[in-house]
């Protein structure tokens, strides 16, 4: 198994490098495009067989000096492997789909390369091939995020992208360096035999959040995610959003699950509950101001992101409290959110894709009323609007609701304080969950309801074949993942035993239960209670109301008739994205994230249309673009001067050098 | 026979919830208007209101979408999918395992995306106004209740209505501070979810003011009977929920006899009553608020959960 993904890996980073022959043609690829969907659905089934079969491990006949280049698929890896094989088909297909002529090499390259970079951090059982797979990964996404240079909005996304990736990667060195300790041997069993202890915990904690949690997208390292993954094309969205973040996260499990053994005090969960918290509601309000369609589904990325830190972090802490049982709860939530959020999220960018692609816009304020003209993007984005607003009986809502049965079950850890924490991200997730259906309310119904705002969204086509089937697939899957939470919690039996040390309370196929005795969720049930309430409404209003509807005009609330050159009415006299927006800015925006509004009314009598001009500024980014170039400069001043210096004072430097690496070695082998 | 028992509490259950929910909102609207010195309408009239609306012809807007035709039947079904879980006379119905708190949030949750979306279909100003308020004002409501949930998970052990009204009953909770906490933000919740006066006035077509109704100004005939009914059957739902939780007196245990139905008939017959007559002296006697006023509304009743749970931390801390 493994030696075939292994051989997977190598045949992925061939086509990558055949790319240049292959996007001559637009069949070629389309071929290409089709072997990586392939590829993907070899990942899932790997992953499958990996959860029910045994852990595998392999050594790879090549590899740095020190040690052969090792793999491994255990409970964990073989999880994560699902999402990523799912997503990258998905993607591939609709890629396939969107291929028309031959294509700029420069975007068929990375695509291969960046799926065998997660595909190889997955697989990882050294800190070597962890490191690579995992920079692979952030130089290939970068590569498809700056793939449209020419537009200086793509290019500052490029660049802020690929700083954040290169501190993540630098994050991530010292963590393995610092779990390595002095031995130096960073394979994951020397590792695990040496578990971090005290303020090297800690340490690593903090590093491993701040490297796999800013790939991630938590809090407050998530001001990247908004720019890059709408700047890249559709299919590379999905998957950043779908699987990359997720492979972050697996990076963060594993550290924190897995290399730092399960004698960690319970404390350690805290933060990660924290920032979890924090990415939550600040990713589903901005998710509710956001005006451009990509990028509030990005903005939905870092809110879902943050429930599964906050499962993440539930779970590090009911083990440090020894209890194994409700860890498991946590850790089947989080990993259930991860496969179900991966699902929906690919759905949802890869409809706004279509929708992009057939009304030429991602500006909510330039569509409208498509589900007339794109009736299977509608309805299959209206699955994942379901999901990812939590609504029963689909996959959001089963992974949301044993998170908050873990939340609610949290103060038996016993800490006052983590008790009163827990009650604030408890009421802190609940809010982010509601924030979700608000924004997914107005994302599905200023793209797809009312009428059509410009004249590209009136005349906008759909187009079938691959590309449908590319939504079809992950609208498909979130609806049987959301009714059956209890074979996958089942499934992930393996990797929920590595991570809390038990299997899942109560998991079977038609139920998840909290704890023993505690409430449970039927997602079969309940589904067909709600179709049989709906069928039998249905069913006695046939009996007694007359059938059919009439048509009639809407009533516009008195507007003028629209001119001649608007025949979809005044778009102006629809709701449009700021003003859907409003109640939330002011409710919430003006107090997180420093929102305003401002209305230029002209005077009485003049013809000037009045002006509402909203917007907000993230605190995160904020904080960072302020000190940040400053520091820049002034270290990039000080370095100048060392180009002047003279030869003798440049050796001087490079004796002085050489002689506090000595000391230090000195110090760390004595000590 | 267990089994059988419980099939005809449940079917007893439902039907009873459906036919009372119409009544209900009459006899509130009646009291109202007594308690405000006008005769009023027959409680029956609601009744009477949506068989005229069922025989009417629903008129929809040019460009208005199935989902107009579909999400009156999505939203009115899943509030009585909700209502058939919330027990109401007796304990142990055969849909008792399914009946969750977070579920029944969701169902409603359910409910409220559906008529959101439908308000934004014909693509009218008021209907996107009005969803975008809705969708704020729910935003608020559901960390508040999902912190009263957290007092009651705490002492019950579950979110079970069933288990809850089971602990209530026979575990000697007594009276805690921390349940009057939790009472207090249910109530608002309650309030706003039900688009009640001071969050939204029920009676109003005043347009600057409407939230509820906003979302389904272009609704007609059977639609709008469908609308109307649901809303009444929230109602009936988040009154019945509130006795079951807080008030589980004179419920009939899991497995009892049919006269011991009668007798959680008679007393839920007078919770009802109760709450009724409680909403509509509470609501003659309130003013509505200013729309931006509602968020310090919904956020003291969150701040008032918080509270009840962090006193439980501390008595149990304590003891």
């Amino acid at each position: 198994m493994l030696t075939l993904l292994a051989l997977l890996a190598v045949l992925l980073l061939a086509l990558g490098a055949a790319a240049p022959l292959l996007a001559r043609r637009a069949g070629r690829a389309r071929a290409a495009f089709g072997a990586t969907a392939a590829a993907g659905l070899l990942i899932a089934a790997a992953g499958l067989a990996g959860l029910l079969g045994g852990p595998a491990a392999l050594d790879l006949p090549l590899g740095p000096p020190w040690g052969p280049m090792r793999l491994a698929l255990d409970g964990l890896s073989a999880w994560f492997l699902l999402p990523l094989g799912l997503v990258s088909a998905a993607a591939s297909l609709f890629a396939l789909g969107g291929v028309r002529a031959p294509m700029a090499p420069r975007r068929l390259l990375p695509w291969p390369a960046f799926l065998a970079g997660m595909l190889l951090t997955v697989l990882a059982a050294d800190g070597f091939t962890l490191l690579l797979g995992f920079e692979a990964m952030s130089l290939a996404s970068w590569a498809l995020v700056a793939h449209e240079h020419a537009a200086a909005e793509n290019r500052r996304a490029g660049r802020i992208y690929l700083g954040f990736a290169g501190f993540g990667g630098l994050c991530l060195v010292l963590a393995l360096g610092l779990s390595a300790g002095g031995a130096g041997d960073v394979a994951f069993a020397a590792l695990r035999e040496a578990p971090p202890e005290g303020w090297r915990a800690a340490a690593v904690l903090g590093l491993v959040l701040a490297g796999a949690g800013s790939k991630a997208g938590l809090f407050p390292l998530h001001v990247w995610l908004p720019l890059a993954h709408p700047a890249a094309p559709s299919h590379v969205s999905a998957a950043m959003s779908g699987a990359m973040t997720k492979v972050a996260l697996y990076v963060l499990a594993r550290f924190l699950f897995d290399l730092m053994g399960p004698a960690q005090p319970f404390w350690l969960g805290a933060p990660l509950i924290a920032l979890g918290a924090a990415s939550a509601v600040i990713g589903a309000l901005r998710a509710n101001l956001e005006e451009d369609s990509k990028t509030l589904l990005a903005c939905s990325t870092i809110e879902n992101v943050g429930l599964i830190a906050i499962g993440l972090g539930l779970a590090l802490a009911f083990r440090g409290a020894d209890l194994p049982a409700l860890a498991a709860l946590a850790a089947g939530a989080a990993l259930l959110h991860v496969l179900n959020h991966a699902m929906f999220k690919t759905l949802l960018f890869l409809a706004a894709g279509e929708v992009l692609h057939g009304a030429l816009s991602r500006r909510l304020d330039r569509l409208g009323g498509l589900i007339h003209r794109m009736p299977w993007t509608a309805w299959a984005a209206l699955v994942g609007v379901a999901a990812a607003a939590s609504l029963p009986p689909l996959s959001g809502f089963a992974s949301e609701w044993l998170l908050l049965q873990a939340l609610l079950a949290a103060w038996r850890v016993g800490d006052l304080a983590f008790q009163i924490g827990v009650a604030a991200a408890t009421a802190l997730a609940a809010l982010a969950a509601a924030l979700a259906a608000a924004a997914m309310v107005r994302f599905w119904g200023l793209v797809f309801l009312g009428r059509p705002r410009s004249p590209r969204a009136a005349g906008a086509e759909e187009s079938g074949g691959a590309a449908r089937l590319a939504l079809l697939l992950p609208a498909g899957l979130t609806v049987l993942l959301g009714l059956a939470p209890g074979v996958m919690l089942a499934l992930a039996a393996p990797a929920l035993r590595l991570m809390a040390g038990a299997a899942a309370p109560s998991a079977g196929g038609l139920v998840v239960g909290a704890a023993e005795g505690g409430a449970r969720y039927w997602p079969l049930p309940v589904a067909l209670l709600a179709a049989a309430a709906i069928g039998g409404l249905w069913w006695l209003v046939r009996r007694r109301a007359p059938a059919g509807v009439a048509r009639g005009p809407a009533w516009d609330c008195g507007f003028i008739a629209p001119p001649a050159h608007l025949p979809f009415g005044d778009p102006a006299t629809q709701p449009s994205a700021a003003g859907f927006a409003q109640p939330l800015r002011r409710m919430l925006g003006e107090s997180l994230l420093a929102a305003q509004e401002h209305v230029a009314m002209p005077p009485p009598g003049a013809t000037a249309p009045a002006v509402l001009r909203a917007g907000f500024a993230d605190p995160a980014l904020a904080a960072l673009e302020g000190p940040l170039p400053r520091w820049r400069e002034a270290l990039a001043s000080r370095a100048e001067r060392l180009r002047d210096l003279s030869i003798r004072q440049n050796l001087g430097l490079t004796f002085a050098a050489v002689v506090l690496l000595l000391a230090l070695l000195a110090a760390l082998e004595a000590g | 026979m267990a089994f059988l028992g419980a099939l005809l509490a449940q079917a007893l259950h439902l039907a009873l919830i459906l036919a009372a929910a119409p009544v209900l909102t009459g006899l509130v609207r009646w009291l109202k208007a007594r308690m405000m010195g006008r005769r009023g309408p027959s409680p029956l009239q609601p009744l009477r209101d949506l068989a005229k609306l069922l025989r009417k012809r629903p008129l929809l807007a040019e460009n208005a979408s199935p989902v107009s035709r579909a999400m009156p039947y999505v939203a009115a079904g899943a509030v009585v999918a909700a209502a058939a879980l919330v027990p109401s006379f007796a304990r142990g119905m055969a849909l008792a395992p399914l009946a969750d708190l977070l579920l029944v949030a969701g169902l409603l949750a359910l409910g409220r995306v559906a008529m959101a979306l439908a308000g934004m279909d014909a693509g009218t100003p008021f209907g996107g106004l009005g969803a975008a308020r809705e969708m704020s004002f729910a935003a608020l409501a559901e960390p508040a209740l999902v912190v009263a949930a957290l007092s009651l998970a705490i002492l019950a052990g579950t979110t079970n209505f069933d288990g809850i009204a089971a602990a209530f009953r026979d575990g000697g909770l007594g009276l805690r501070v921390s349940l009057g906490f939790a009472l207090a933000a249910l109530l608002a919740v309650a309030l706003a979810e039900n688009a009640r006066i001071p969050v939204d006035n029920p009676a109003t077509h005043l347009e600057l003011t409407m939230v509820h109704e906003a979302m389904i100004l272009e609704a007609s005939g059977r639609h709008l009977a469908l609308w109307d009914y649901a809303a009444m059957l929230r109602l009936a739902l988040w009154l019945s929920l509130l006795a079951a939780v807080f008030l589980p007196f004179g419920q009939a245990p899991a497995g009892a006899a049919p006269h011991l139905w009668a007798l959680g008939l008679l007393a839920w017959v007078a919770k009802m009553a109760g709450l009724a007559l409680a909403l509509a002296a509470f609501e003659s006697a309130i003013a509505k608020m200013r729309v931006f006023r509602v968020p310090e509304f919904l956020g003291a009743a969150l701040l008032l959960g918080l509270l009840g749970a962090v006193l439980l931390f501390v008595s149990t801390g304590l003891a």
